[in-house]
């Protein structure tokens, strides 16, 4: 069809989809659709039987971004800061807006201090980090892993060597470290 | 009580963690029976959300039985059967009361852009999730409602985020009769989303993956024309082909910050956490929709820059829209769809896995294994 006014023409009519698909066109009415419009003032529209919320106690220091006014009436009460990483995610909500792209950086790199953090201090617990039980790689034996893996046109066989890279590099580095350690402390026991 | 536990990057494990308590007088711990993992539960279990905390539980979708409210609370009470929507939200505030729920101002410390959501990360206000055996969740007289009792679980967790999400993305790409709909991405999402077209009078619906498995389900269950982008050199030249070389009129983004198609995009988004997210199916999106037209995402972005080829977008007209699902304005409707036949959510289901065996579950879902769609956790088998 060369570019003219007119729409191309479907294959099925209306009529027919309406036989064939279970449904079609019960929300034909573009303005009778739960969310058009998107905003539609009601304040009673929610049940709810405040104003504004009561305060939920602050047990800890609780950090906010500083584009809030205030601490928001609720909040989580998930994994408070800790260690050094918690420093770094309190450094970052207290200095950085949601605008900058230092307040996410620092947010991502204290959740990677964190990881390695929790990993040390589960050393010192009776249920240390597994990474072979805790990633569930096993369930490539259990779940078809090759076969689902080969079957088809899959794009993202290109980057599936990434992933135990990825999970096994920090473990690979805390063991290079660990190693050169003991080297050093067994050396100088060797010179005393 | 046993819950999910996030240990770090792709590692995650079930723990004894302590039962949730009260904390505001509008609270309720709700004893959870069902839940479920969400694709963007694998943007945090790969590390991409900024402020995901060792410790925390995920679980964005879940619905259970109120063991506990606080004082204030009058809408639920012990024993009901309820389901949740995955916004936390407090009713009153500016834009609750604007029906904008998902962007409620009042529940989440750590950021203005984004409101409360169960179970993902600090950036989304550091609540716990639901897999595990107990949640906390605040204003219970607010998000929570019964389920009806024709409904079983299975239905009722997918209409907490997933169905609600799709039905609500198709909403946004303003479908008028007759229009021609690509959706991007097979999963739970563009499955509901590509069904939902049709309920609001699409003329065609196109979906676009490269899982022939989930293709398969997209054309079974969504009745959907299906491509594998995998199969064609360039897929928004394909999708022009086929459209009269005008594009479609409506697409949505269904995959989010994972998408795969762009090597160069999927790993410093996803791998080495450069972007916000690989907007590889948001880019085609604009790319394959025809001037003056609608693009609606769903697929869920990290809060940093992404590489959106926003200069075609302005040139070609197009209106772009979208939102955090508002989930309990969605939920009168498709009750009624539920129950007059022409949605069945549980049929995306692939796999039921008790709790204690969520690593293995989210490995299977995240790498697409033994032909995952959707995964279920049973927290209290029964």
């Amino acid at each position: 069809m060369a570019y003219t006014a007119d729409k191309p023409k479907l294959a099925e009519s209306s009529d027919e989809l309406r036989a064939r698909i279970p449904g079609w066109g019960v929300d034909l009415d573009p303005k009778d659709r739960p969310s058009v419009p998107q905003e539609r003032f009601d304040p009673t529209l929610n049940g709810a039987h405040w104003e504004f919320p009561e305060r939920q106690p602050e047990k800890w220091p609780r950090e906010r971004s500083i584009e809030h006014k205030f601490l928001t009436p609720v909040f989580g009460t998930s994994c408070p800061p800790k260690g050094l990483s918690g420093m770094i995610r309190r450094y970052s909500y207290r200095r950085y807006s949601e605008g900058r792209a230092a307040h996410w950086l620092l947010l991502l790199a204290a959740d990677r201090v964190d990881a390695v953090e929790s990993t040390f201090a589960s050393f010192l617990t009776r249920h240390p980090d597994n990474p072979i039980t805790e990633t569930g790689v096993l369930s490539e034996f259990t779940h078809h892993g090759l076969p689902s893996r080969l079957g088809g046109k899959r794009v993202d066989r290109l980057h599936h060597p990434l992933d135990p890279v990825l999970v096994a590099a920090p473990w690979v580095l805390a063991a290079g470290v660990a190693y050169l350690a003991l080297r050093r402390v067994a050396g100088r026991s060797t010179q005393d | 009580m046993r819950a999910m536990v996030y240990r770090g990057p792709y590692r995650l494990r079930v723990e004894e963690k302590d039962r949730p308590a009260i904390e505001h007088p509008n609270d309720a711990i709700i004893k959870v029976t069902r839940a479920a993992i969400c694709g963007s539960d694998l943007h945090l279990y790969h590390g991409m959300m900024p402020d995901t905390r060792v410790g925390m539980t995920f679980g964005h979708e879940f619905v259970g039985v109120v063991d506990e409210v606080g004082p204030s609370v009058r809408n639920v009470q012990p024993g009901d059967r309820v389901m949740v929507p995955f916004n936390v939200y407090c009713g009153s505030c500016f834009f609750c009361a604007r029906g904008l729920f998902s962007n409620c101002h009042n529940v989440n410390p750590n950021a203005t852009a984004v409101g409360g959501i169960y179970g993902y990360s600090h950036t989304c206000g550091g609540y716990d999730g639901g897999q595990a055996e107990y949640v906390r969740v605040p204003f219970a007289d607010i998000g929570p409602r019964q389920i009806p009792e024709w409904m079983d679980d299975d239905d009722a967790v997918l209409l907490t985020d997933a169905l609600a999400t799709g039905y609500f993305g198709a909403q946004l790409g303003d479908i008028v009769e007759g229009d021609v709909v690509v959706v991007f991405g097979a999963g739970p999402v563009g499955l509901y989303a590509a069904k939902s077209a049709w309920l609001m009078g699409a003329g065609r619906v196109i979906v676009i993956d490269h899982l022939d498995y989930r293709l398969e389900k997209a054309a079974a269950f969504a009745h959907a024309e299906t491509y594998n982008f995998g199969v064609y050199d360039d897929i928004v030249v394909h999708l022009k082909k086929i459209t009269d070389h005008l594009g479609a009129d409506v697409a949505i983004d269904a995959v989010g910050a994972e998408a795969d198609g762009n090597l160069l995009q999927h790993v410093t988004a996803a791998k080495l956490k450069l972007q916000g997210g690989s907007p590889v199916a948001l880019n085609w999106a604009i790319d394959s929709v025809r001037k003056g037209g609608n693009v609606s995402v769903m697929g869920a972005y990290g809060p940093m820059f992404s590489a959106v080829k926003f200069g075609d977008a302005l040139n070609k007209g197009l209106t772009l829209r979208m939102n955090q699902c508002p989930v309990k304005r969605q939920w009168p409707r498709l009750f009624e769809h539920i129950r007059n036949g022409y949605l069945k959510p549980s049929d995306i289901v692939t796999h039921r896995i008790p709790l204690e065996h969520i690593a293995e579950a989210y490995h299977i879902f995240s790498a697409k294994l033994d032909g995952c769609i959707k995964p279920l956790i049973v927290p209290n088998p029964a």
